[in-house]
């Protein structure tokens, strides 16, 4: 049995990789049909740092983090996890997009958390998150419940382990997302807009998750409206605009003393 | 006295009817004294059978089951077809439904029994099981309708599919499940509660579409009442038989539709507005009847 008091990551056993670099991408290019959305974004995220991404709508945050788990294919550019090339092998200098099998593999090792949950409504919260544990990673089913029940707990869903997605509030969902992502030891964390479901009420608990799992050391990418939070929990601030990265630095940095133009409307009218 | 368009309209289609009706009935009251009426005929077809009704039963039975499935696995072959990334084989799943949705079944069963039989492109033999004899002329009919079947679930199928939300895909393959296994594990069971209710309909036509199958002289239920009228004691009885007919196949599609109503039960697992524990009741499930939506869970939390 595993231990309640034990971190979130520490439930599951935490991730195998190691890397010091955990996403590193370059020069990522993606447009649907004629609307280009990402413009040349590189970015690149070491172990343990936790960085939010914001701009305004529009602006290709959501696509950029699709990308990173091959949700999106890229049109250019390549995005890295762990030192591995996501969704492309390289052939004498070509990118081909790799097999189906190996993209999948690449999507353990990348937890995503959806704006909308996206919880399966068909399975309870317990078999939600130990679906994934079981059918791709072939843990025994005991084995999974004990760990699965473990990370509902330690997420405050005691009394919910096995109640239905609609019988949960929004902000329980999301908190089941997370447990569900987490379950798969994933090395790193990428959250789309985890709180711009829910009703205001519910964003604390669902924020009190995710910086618990920042304090802990998990590798996050945000995308996030939420700066409050942002101010609390990031090493790192993204400003992104037109499908570009226009300014970086740290939350003091950011809020305090924005160089961009675009950076300051966009701070000015947020907070 | 001006009555709308609408009004005389109907009145006088009510006129004409009220005339046909008494045509019909006055011819049919004439003929009603030529009629031995025997209702023993009819009551002992239902209560004490010949072996032969028996038999068709089964017989109908067996090949609605069996062509239902065969169908069923042909139509979710058809739904990954038709939603497949690879355009050849969408190409093909849809050729498939095109065609035998648009051709008549019995033109297909003519076709697949008597054309491929003389052509001797495949002539059906009959099977041995031991000492059970599986005809030619029902594996074929099996077949036409598996194959007919497969082309309307294909769509049924793929309608199922596409009602779920592309998010739950994303998930599933988020977490590391290949295509297979998210369609398999995430998408498929849950398009199934979508599916249940048109497949309930199929399967309900199928239990009588059977009877097409007297064209290959399949002595399914109602070419055994064919059979029965035609010679033998009981013959020249079409009302009393063919009555008795009808209930027959009334009993088969009322036991599915019992059925139907448990897996529907089973598969509203999780499901907002499922109805609560105990389902509706036969009555209203036989009526088509809802009921108030009153009952529906509330759906807590931001949706």
């Amino acid at each position: 049995m595993v231990e309640v008091g034990a971190h979130l990551i520490d439930v599951v056993g935490g991730s195998e990789e190691t890397a010091e670099v955990v996403v590193s991408a370059i020069g990522v290019h993606k447009s649907f049909g004629q609307l280009a959305v990402l413009k040349g974004v590189s970015l690149e995220v070491k172990r343990r740092e936790v960085v939010f991404i914001c701009g305004p709508s529009g602006s290709g945050k959501t696509t950029f983090l699709r990308c990173i788990n091959h949700l999106e294919k890229v049109d250019s550019g390549t995005i890295r996890v762990n030192g591995h090339l996501i969704g492309y092998r390289e052939e004498d200098g070509r990118l081909v997009e790799d097999r189906e099998a190996a993209i999948a593999r690449q999507r353990r090792e990348i937890g995503f958390v959806f704006q909308r949950f996206n919880l399966f409504p068909h399975k309870t919260a317990l078999e939600n998150v130990i679906e994934a544990p079981i059918q791709v990673r072939g843990q025994r089913p005991s084995e999974a419940r004990d760990i699965g029940r473990t990370l509902l707990i330690r997420v405050g869903l005691e009394h919910k382990i096995d109640a239905f997605p609609m019988q949960l509030s929004g902000g329980q969902q999301q908190r089941v997302a997370i447990a569900r992502a987490l379950a798969m030891r994933p090395s790193l964390m990428l959250f789309d807009e985890p709180t711009s479901a829910l009703d205001p009420e519910m964003i604390g608990e669902v924020l009190a998750v995710m910086k618990e799992l920042a304090l802990e050391g998990m590798t996050m990418i945000v995308v996030s409206h939420e700066m409050g939070f942002a101010r609390e929990a990031a090493d790192r601030m993204v400003m992104m605009d037109d499908g570009q990265i226009v300014e970086e630095g740290t939350p003091e940095h950011f809020f305090t003393e924005p160089t961009h133009e675009r950076t300051k409307a966009f701070l000015s009218k947020i907070l | 006295m001006s009555l709308p368009d609408d009004a005389r309209r109907a009145t006088t289609l009510g006129g004409l009817l009220l005339v046909l009706v008494l045509v019909v009935g006055c011819a049919g009251s004439r003929r009603a004294t030529a009629y031995q009426w025997d209702p023993s005929i009819f009551f002992e077809s239902l209560f004490a059978p010949d072996p032969r009704i028996i038999r068709g039963v089964l017989l109908t039975v067996a090949i609605a089951v069996t062509s239902q499935i065969i169908g069923v696995v042909l139509g979710i072959l058809g739904a990954l077809g038709r939603v497949s990334r690879v355009r050849l084989i969408r190409w093909l799943a849809s050729g498939y439904v095109w065609v035998f949705r648009g051709t008549p079944l019995l033109v297909q069963l003519m076709i697949i029994y008597y054309g491929l039989l003389n052509t001797n492109i495949l002539r059906w033999e009959d099977i041995f099981i031991g000492d059970f004899r599986i005809e030619a002329a029902v594996q074929a009919g099996i077949f036409a309708l598996g194959v007919n079947e497969g082309a309307y679930m294909t769509e049924i199928v793929r309608a199922g599919i596409i009602a779920i939300d592309p998010g739950q895909m994303e998930a599933a393959r988020s977490l590391g499940m290949t295509y297979g296994k998210a369609m398999r594990r995430i998408v498929l069971p849950q398009a199934a509660r979508v599916i249940v209710p048109p497949l309930g309909n199929e399967f309900n036509n199928m239990l009588k579409t059977t009877s097409l199958l007297t064209i290959l002289s399949v002595q399914e239920l109602f070419v055994t009442f064919q059979i029965l009228n035609a010679n033998g004691p009981l013959s020249f009885h079409p009302f009393e038989l063919f009555l008795a007919c009808a209930i027959w196949f009334l009993m088969l599609t009322t036991i599915w539709s019992i059925i139907q109503a448990q897996i529907e039960k089973r598969l509203a697992r999780g499901v907002p507005g499922a109805p609560p524990p105990g389902g509706p009741g036969l009555a209203s499930r036989l009526l088509g009847l809802r009921r108030p939506s009153a009952d529906i869970a509330p759906v807590t939390g931001a949706r």
